[in-house]
């Protein structure tokens, strides 16, 4: 069932925008506290080995010093699956960086000195950190998401290759990129009696309070975790890592005293994942129609020894094109590296620059403009599940793609237009993402005779403003204004919710919200109509979707990039990007074109600047701090335009979101790539694009 | 952070004493010294704060020529309507640095005294000889493209960072320094020394010895500063050219040229000015003044693109200016 669009589709404002441009909302580490205590981290020295002693005498004797938290007096926490949590249980060092202990004092500068007093020896052994083909390791990642497998194949790849007329055999690469959301992970924790209470900045509490009540064997009850505002995320605060763990045992130390904890913006590069490199191949077979006969997509990644996680960056290809003969092939290397993560868009992100950019080299090869030879190739039924698409607008995006950006008459030949000193150029790629539903959310909620609505679920606001968006979705769900809903999110005082993630959030929590309000209508016709005057309250959980084993659900975009290259310095800029994207119904035109805006910032970032540099000999990013991990700065970032087309799904989810968190991101490196090559005739397929890869001789 | 005592003289005097102490160092805007000393690279017993000094004026000098107070923000300095109208190449340069809320801080003593920023510097786990003379150098192997290829030595590769002492070492600025010994001045290309092989040592200045003004001489010619860096906005140069170019008849009448980001100190491009000297203008002259500069590069496979962005780049800009000089 459906729910009619009376509130969603307004450009409502955020409803916490003014307290946060007030500094009136209050972050995790913020949050007011009784005689807090403050925790620095010691960390890991040497890449893998193990301690052989620690000297804690100077750093205890330190005035101000309440407590030293190593492996010798940390809470012995249960033998969870989840290796990067398990700190402070041995004597044995994973990775460089990783916490081997803390000071917990009573300012933080003098917990920041106290752990430059401690001294620790180490017995260190080799470390193993390199990523190439030819591993004899390399193994098959588990599945996450079975629906998705890790390989696919259909017919014979080899011999349509070997056959084709038209060939691309290309290897690419993306960069290490670490999160860094402008809010670090930060906690407060409280140990008081048998419980626990954390105010941190999370993608979801419920996540945070599974795992601490299972390290700690205590009763989901008895850990309360509270997040009402988030200052970016990104997937970096999705999963569990190690801050809050030890938190918490600094916490289990300190009885009754708050222990708050901030990473500085050096840690956030080995404490809270990223977004593995990858190598990957990939391979297509053409006719000399410009169609398709083979496609082979290969990628291999690092992960960890502490916990094993995939970048699935070949996700995206049996999704996009019709290849009679198709193969993906997912692999990985355990390292002794810190664990990976979610990021923006995991998979398609680092997939769709490797696969668009292919793309743009066969219809190169094929003499096609490169929409046209998608649109040759675009899948009418989706090509590994062999189901319809509930809806599928990729061609409608590449066309009304076109139409704004003015590709129509565009010369293909790369290294011609040049203005000022500088080679103009264009590119296009294509974007998807499938609508992902994750579950176990339920909501719950209350109306009093007052007609105001109370909606309780423990979902997260990770800047992305889901305040604003899911109290429209709630109003529609029931049928009333949006200013009779009073949402409350962001604490496991409410009911479960899933994690923010995966463009998730409005299918998974509104689904919920969306069976609550029928039962509530329900329940409010068993009443007659009229809300008694006690008021009612009803709780659901997140319906199936029947629909899901019938149709492929997917979003889909189209990215434009018009670059200029310094003929003789190589620097890129980069003028206009514009986005045209199919994500269903849209919720709030005003924070869906920010989601979608800030995606494509983030895929130019991608493209052009991002890039953690790892030094084998140390096992560690060298490049720590935002001076020299760059982002995309303001002057980087020309006209971005990002527009969708009116997309009725009745499939996806009572409300026809598709989500739009992770599809700005997608495609949008491949089109700046793209571009690059039409403005210099250099293909780069590296990232990120540097000035020395664009750069003639002297 | 190590603990230290604070101290904010209210008279030169007072301030070369307390900057004598061991372990005293001065604090100007602190946009360089207090991370460096979060990071425990810097760990001063004393921080003396000389922001209360009077050192904050710009003047006119009576030959034409300008005088900068110690204490001159950068934002100031950028903005000031001579600097802008006399000597371009420094307000660019200034705007070209960090961000906003630095040069607001940001002082022109404090700049002249810029830290590298090699990531081994910073990283006290590695090896650096700078940080900790005689530990070797992790840069020589590692992640070098940051670093210097004119004017290093096998200890150390590391570049000097400031974009504004470039634009004042084109500009044949001289130091004003007070000491415990009195006042003396130190022509700017002799302030800095390169690394051979005690890089922990990056200057002439003794202990105590106080930064109070650059003067320039007077403006010659018209200028430019170009920067080449990985992003637009906000990032140190890769390659920077400071070059102050006069053409009569089609020659060189007066040229000046230096380096950031390829160089341990503000570089004097000597050799190209040298070539250009009196000699023609044009494409030709400036490729090979500039590929003479660059012959005695040494690199790293992480850097070595810098030989080619730097000639590259020295062209260009010498190029714009001429054509500028032609427009007129």
């Amino acid at each position: 069932m459906t729910i009619t669009p009376r509130a969603m589709g307004v450009a409502v404002d955020r409803f916490d925008g003014a307290a946060k441009v007030r500094g009136e909302a209050r972050y995790a580490y913020e949050q007011p506290v009784d005689r807090p205590l403050y925790l620095y981290p010691l960390t890991a020295a040497v890449a893998t080995g193990r301690i052989a002693d620690i000297d804690c005498g100077a750093a205890s004797a330190e005035p101000g010093v309440v407590a030293v938290l190593t492996y010798r007096n940390a809470t012995r926490t249960a033998a969870i699956e989840d290796g990067e949590l398990r700190i402070l249980q041995s004597d044995e060092v994973a990775f460089r960086g990783q916490f081997i202990g803390g000071v917990v004092a009573e300012t933080s500068e003098i917990a920041r000195h106290a752990v430059s007093l401690v001294r620790v020896d180490y017995e260190e052994r080799p470390h193993d950190v390199e990523l190439r083909e030819g591993r004899g390791d390399l193994r098959v990642p588990r599945e996450v998401q079975p629906i998705f497998p890790m390989d696919t194949a259909e017919g014979d790849v080899d011999a349509a290759l070997a056959s084709a007329p038209v060939r691309v055999d290309q290897t690419y690469t993306t960069a290490w990129n670490n999160h860094n959301p402008i809010e670090p992970h930060t906690t407060i924790a409280t140990w008081t009696g048998d419980r626990f209470t954390f105010y941190l900045s999370t993608q979801g509490v419920n996540g945070i309070q599974a795992a601490v009540a299972a390290l700690f064997e205590l009763g989901p009850d008895r850990v309360r975790v509270i997040s009402p505002y988030v200052g970016g995320a990104f997937g970096s605060k999705a999963r569990p890592h190690a801050d809050v763990v030890l938190a918490a045992l600094a916490a289990r130390l300190v009885p009754d005293r708050p222990v708050k904890f901030a990473l500085t913006r050096q840690q956030m590069f080995s404490q809270v994942g990223y977004r593995p490199p990858t190598v990957q191949r990939v391979r297509l077979g053409a006719d000399a129609g410009g169609r398709l006969v083979a496609l082979a997509h290969e990628s291999i990644e690092p992960t960890s020894k502490l916990q094993e996680f995939a970048e699935h960056s070949t996700r995206a290809t049996p999704t996009m094109y019709a290849a009679p003969n198709r193969r993906t092939r997912q692999r990985l290397a355990a390292l002794d590296v810190p664990t990976p993560t979610i990021m923006r868009a995991p998979g398609e992100a680092s997939g769709m620059f490797a696969l668009e950019s292919a793309m743009d080299e066969m219809a190169i090869a094929c003499g096609l403009d490169p929409i046209e030879f998608r649109i040759r190739n675009d899948a009418q039924r989706h090509p590994h599940f062999g189901l319809p698409f509930s809806s599928r607008n990729l061609v409608a995006c590449l066309r009304e793609g076109a139409r704004r950006f003015g590709w129509d008459g565009r010369d293909p030949t790369p290294g011609i237009r040049r203005t000022a000193g500088w080679l103009v150029g264009t590119g296009v790629a294509a974007a998807t993402y499938p609508v992902l539903r994750l579950p176990g959310s339920m909501a719950t909620i209350r109306v009093g005779p007052d007609e105001r609505y109370t909606v309780l679920i423990a979902a997260a606001d990770i800047g992305t403003g889901t305040w604003t968006a899911l109290s429209q979705v709630a109003a529609d769900a029931l049928g009333v204004r949006v200013e009779q809903i009073d949402l409350r999110i962001g604490d496991t005082a409410y009911p479960k919710a899933s994690n923010e993630g995966g463009s998730s959030g409005i299918t998974s929590w509104g689904s919920a919200i969306c069976e609550a309000a029928d039962r509530l209508r329900d329940e409010l016709a068993r009443h007659g109509g009229a809300v008694p005057a006690d008021g009612l309250e009803v709780t659901a959980a997140m319906p199936e979707n029947p629909h899901i084993s019938r149709y492929a659900m997917h979003a889909f975009g189209a990215q434009f990039a018009e670059v200029r290259v310094h003929a003789e310095i190589g620097e890129v800029r980069v003028r206009r990007q514009l986005g045209v994207f199919a994500v269903g119904r849209v919720v709030n035109p005003k924070t869906a074109r920010s989601q979608l805006l800030g995606g494509m910032t983030m895929g130019l970032s991608m493209a052009l600047h991002e890039q953690s540099v790892f030094d084998p000999r140390f096992a560690q990013v060298v490049t720590q701090d935002l001076a020299t991990y760059h982002i995309a700065s303001n002057a980087d970032v020309g006209a971005v335009e990002v527009h969708w087309i009116d997309e009725d799904d009745p499939y996806v989810n009572p409300m026809g979101t598709k989500g739009v968190g992770e599809i700005g991101i997608v495609g949008a490196a491949a089109a700046i790539a793209n571009a690059v090559h039409h403005a210099t005739g250099v293909r780069v397929r590296d990232l990120p694009i540097t000035l020395d890869k664009l750069l003639p001789a002297a | 952070m190590k603990p230290f005592a604070y101290v904010k003289p209210v008279d030169i005097g007072a301030a070369v004493a307390a900057g004598a102490a061991p372990g005293a160092k001065f604090l100007g805007g602190g946009t360089n010294l207090v991370d460096l000393m979060r990071e425990g690279i810097e760990q001063p017993d004393t921080v003396v704060d000389v922001t209360g000094l009077p050192l904050s004026a710009v003047d006119d000098l009576p030959n034409g020529g300008l005088r900068i107070g110690a204490l001159v923000r950068n934002s100031d300095l950028a903005a000031d309507r001579r600097v802008r109208a006399r000597y371009p190449v420094l307000s660019q340069a200034l705007l070209s640095g960090a961000s906003g809320q630095l040069r607001n801080m940001a002082t022109v003593g404090g700049n002249l005294l810029q830290r590298t920023r090699c990531p081994y510097f910073y990283d006290e786990a590695s090896a650096c000889n700078k940080r900790d003379p005689g530990s070797g150098c992790d840069a020589l192997d590692g992640f070098n493209r940051s670093c210097a290829i004119l004017g290093v030595s096998d200890d150390c590769i590391a570049a000097h960072p400031s974009d504004m002492c470039v634009a004042l070492t084109a500009l044949d600025a001289v130091v004003e320094v007070t000491g415990t010994g009195g006042t003396r001045r130190i022509p700017l290309t002799e302030l800095h020394r390169l690394p051979g092989q005690t890089p922990h040592i990056e200057t002439d200045l003794a202990p105590g010895d106080l930064i109070t003004a650059v003067e320039l001489p007077t403006a010659t010619g018209n200028s430019a500063y170009r920067k080449v860096r990985d992003r637009a906005s906000y990032a140190f140069a890769l390659v920077s050219v400071a070059a102050g170019l006069q053409i009569e008849n089609g020659a060189v009448t007066d040229i000046r040229l230096a380096l950031g980001g390829v160089a341990p100190k503000p570089w004097r491009a000597r050799q190209a000015e040298q070539l250009l000297a009196g000699g023609p203008a044009d494409e030709a002259a400036f490729r090979r003044a500039a590929q003479a500069e660059l012959a005695s590069a040494a690199v790293r496979p992480g850097n070595a693109f810098k030989v080619a962005l730097a000639t590259n780049t020295i062209v260009a800009t010498l190029r714009e200016l001429s054509n500028e000089g032609t427009r007129r």
